[in-house]
């Protein structure tokens, strides 16, 4: 099962390390990042496998959806299927 | 693999552009509740319902946070409660509505409908004594919705119906003049009302339903809108090209709701209903995406035409997106209920003539209009039977909510707060249908019934 983690928002330093560490505490394997810093706008976009992930879903969404909260960011993270649903026929 | 723009756009529709399901309803049949002794009745009613829709909430709200899209409402809909009264036929109905309202508060539902009457041919037994009810039931309840239906295609107006109607929307809001007439805001009117609408306050769960079945409930006018500013001046054939698109996406994210809802929760899905439902919020109203088309406002000459464009669009893009379509499926202009079509109601640019043509052409009725609240029950009883006539001849859904301000003129404002909104009471034609209203009887059927 996968899942998308998008990170917007100021650019400082550690985003991606402090999210990916979070991911890494919970079992959470990160297959995919791409990211891009544009005029100071951080935007990233990280591709999951939450398979082995060893909290239920939900805690993971609210412990990222914190973590970017503490870092002035805004976390998302939502199920892919949401994506092909909207973006697929 | 997904793309990045398509990620980005996603989440930028859910946080800027006010995307969301507007509501996971239940439907439950209530006839194996049928009892000759009104209290076992509503025992058996609130024992079903809980049992049902215990793990409703929790279930929404756990879709809601995996996915990242929010689900507005949880509610439930149920078997029109005439059919249940008829078998306690001297006992007072309003029992069965204080019971719905227990129930909806231990499942943690925001409203539940049925508090019905299907009439549209004759009283069966059990009908008369449910309308007359009705005005109490809105009144001593929060969370119940009502609805009557007076007419349909194949089965012409019950002029009794809309007779009797009038004086029922009277006393609604006569009976809560203190809670800004609130009680007129949870009564429809129908003229072929859907058996599988979700949304309120018109749901009910009709007599062809299965025992059980989740309905969903679709939104997102904030996305249309701004898909039609991206794409600036094109022409009319890609406004509706672009409407497709945006409607198609949006009920995508309705059915992968309503499948995961119906698979967790072990009942039949049964339709997503296509709308585009504005809430009082800036930037969710029906009324900007027409104003985005070109109109200087809402309700200015080519508004018809603009929403006949809109609500062909939405259907179009959504009826391909989901594997059951139903429910009202369309655009709705519930005045009070977007923050567009009441600042086109103040300033006088929209008039409820204007809306009566509006609801020719897209779904569903003259929804959320304050009237002055001196109108007399006939004048009430005229426009509903003009709406049912509307509905009636073109083969749709036509429904009347309106909110008689007790104790207040036209130009003066009814706030119910919340979803319902707020907005001004809007001037209506004072001259009498009385004599018309009091004829009785039924209207035929027209020609277009007679389609076998």
């Amino acid at each position: 099962m996968n899942a998308v983690i998008t990170v917007l928002g100021k650019d400082n330093v550690g985003i991606l390390a402090k999210v990916a560490s979070e991911c890494a505490e919970v079992g959470v394997n990160i297959t995919e990042v791409t990211q891009s810093v544009l005029q100071g706008m951080f935007a990233m976009i990280m591709f999951v496998d939450i398979s082995g992930c060893t909290v239920p879903f939900s805690q993971l969404v609210d412990a990222l959806t914190a973590k970017g909260e503490e870092m002035g960011v805004k976390v998302h993270v939502m199920h892919e299927d949401i994506f092909n649903a909207m973006h697929k026929i | 693999m997904i793309n990045s723009h398509d990620i980005l756009e996603t989440i930028n529709m859910i946080d800027h552009e006010n995307l969301d399901v507007r509501t996971i309803t239940m439907g439950i049949s209530l006839l194996d509740c049928i009892d000759d002794d009104i209290n076992k009745a509503c025992g058996k009613v609130y024992d079903k319902i809980c049992r049902y829709a215990e793990n409703l909430v929790k279930t929404g709200e756990d879709i809601s946070k995996e996915y990242g899209i929010p689900i507005i409402h949880k509610r439930i809909a149920v078997t029109p409660v005439a059919m249940l009264a008829a078998a306690c036929p001297t006992m007072n109905p309003v029992k069965f509505a204080k019971t719905l309202d227990k129930a909806a508060d231990t499942v943690g539902v925001n409203f539940v409908g049925g508090y019905s009457a299907l009439v549209h041919k004759g009283f069966a037994p059990g009908d008369y004594a449910l309308i007359e009810s009705i005005p109490e039931a809105l009144s001593v309840t929060e969370k119940v919705c009502s609805s009557v239906n007076i007419g349909s295609t194949k089965a012409g107006i019950n002029m009794d119906a809309v007779a009797m109607m009038g004086k029922v929307i009277r006393r609604s809001a006569e009976l809560t003049a203190d809670r800004d007439c609130i009680g007129a805001a949870k009564l429809v009117v129908f003229c072929n009302a859907p058996e599988d609408n979700p949304f309120m306050a018109g749901a009910f769960h009709g007599a062809g339903e299965p025992d059980c079945v989740i309905n969903v409930g679709v939104s997102g006018p904030g996305v249309v809108r701004a898909a039609l500013a991206k794409a600036g001046d094109c022409n009319i054939t890609e406004v509706a090209d672009i409407v497709k698109k945006t409607a198609f996406k949006i009920t995508r994210t309705g059915q992968l709701v309503a499948k995961e809802a119906s698979k967790r929760l072990s009942v039949p899905f049964g339709i997503v209903d296509l709308s585009l439902a504005p809430t009082p919020a800036i930037g969710d109203s029906v009324a900007y995406i027409l104003e985005e088309m070109g109109l200087e406002q809402c309700g200015a000459h080519g508004t018809t035409a603009c929403l006949a464009l809109l609500n062909d669009a939405v259907k179009k893009g959504g009826v391909m997106a989901s594997s059951h379509v139903g429910g009202l499926s369309g655009a709705f202009i519930p005045v009070t209920e977007d923050a567009g079509m009441i600042e086109a109601a103040r300033s006088k640019a929209l008039s409820l003539t204007k809306l009566e043509a509006m609801t020719a052409v897209c779904s569903v009725g003259l929804d959320m209009i304050a009237i002055p609240g001196d109108t007399t029950a006939e004048i009430i009883s005229g426009i509903i039977a003009d709406e049912a006539a509307i509905g009636m001849v073109n083969s749709k859904t036509t429904a009347v909510r309106l909110i008689p301000a007790i104790g207040k003129k036209a130009g003066e404002e009814l706030n119910f707060g919340g979803l319902l909104g707020n907005g001004p009471i809007m001037d209506i034609n004072p001259k009498s249908p009385a004599k018309f209203i009091s004829r009785g009887g039924r209207i035929p059927a027209p020609m277009q019934s007679l389609k076998n």
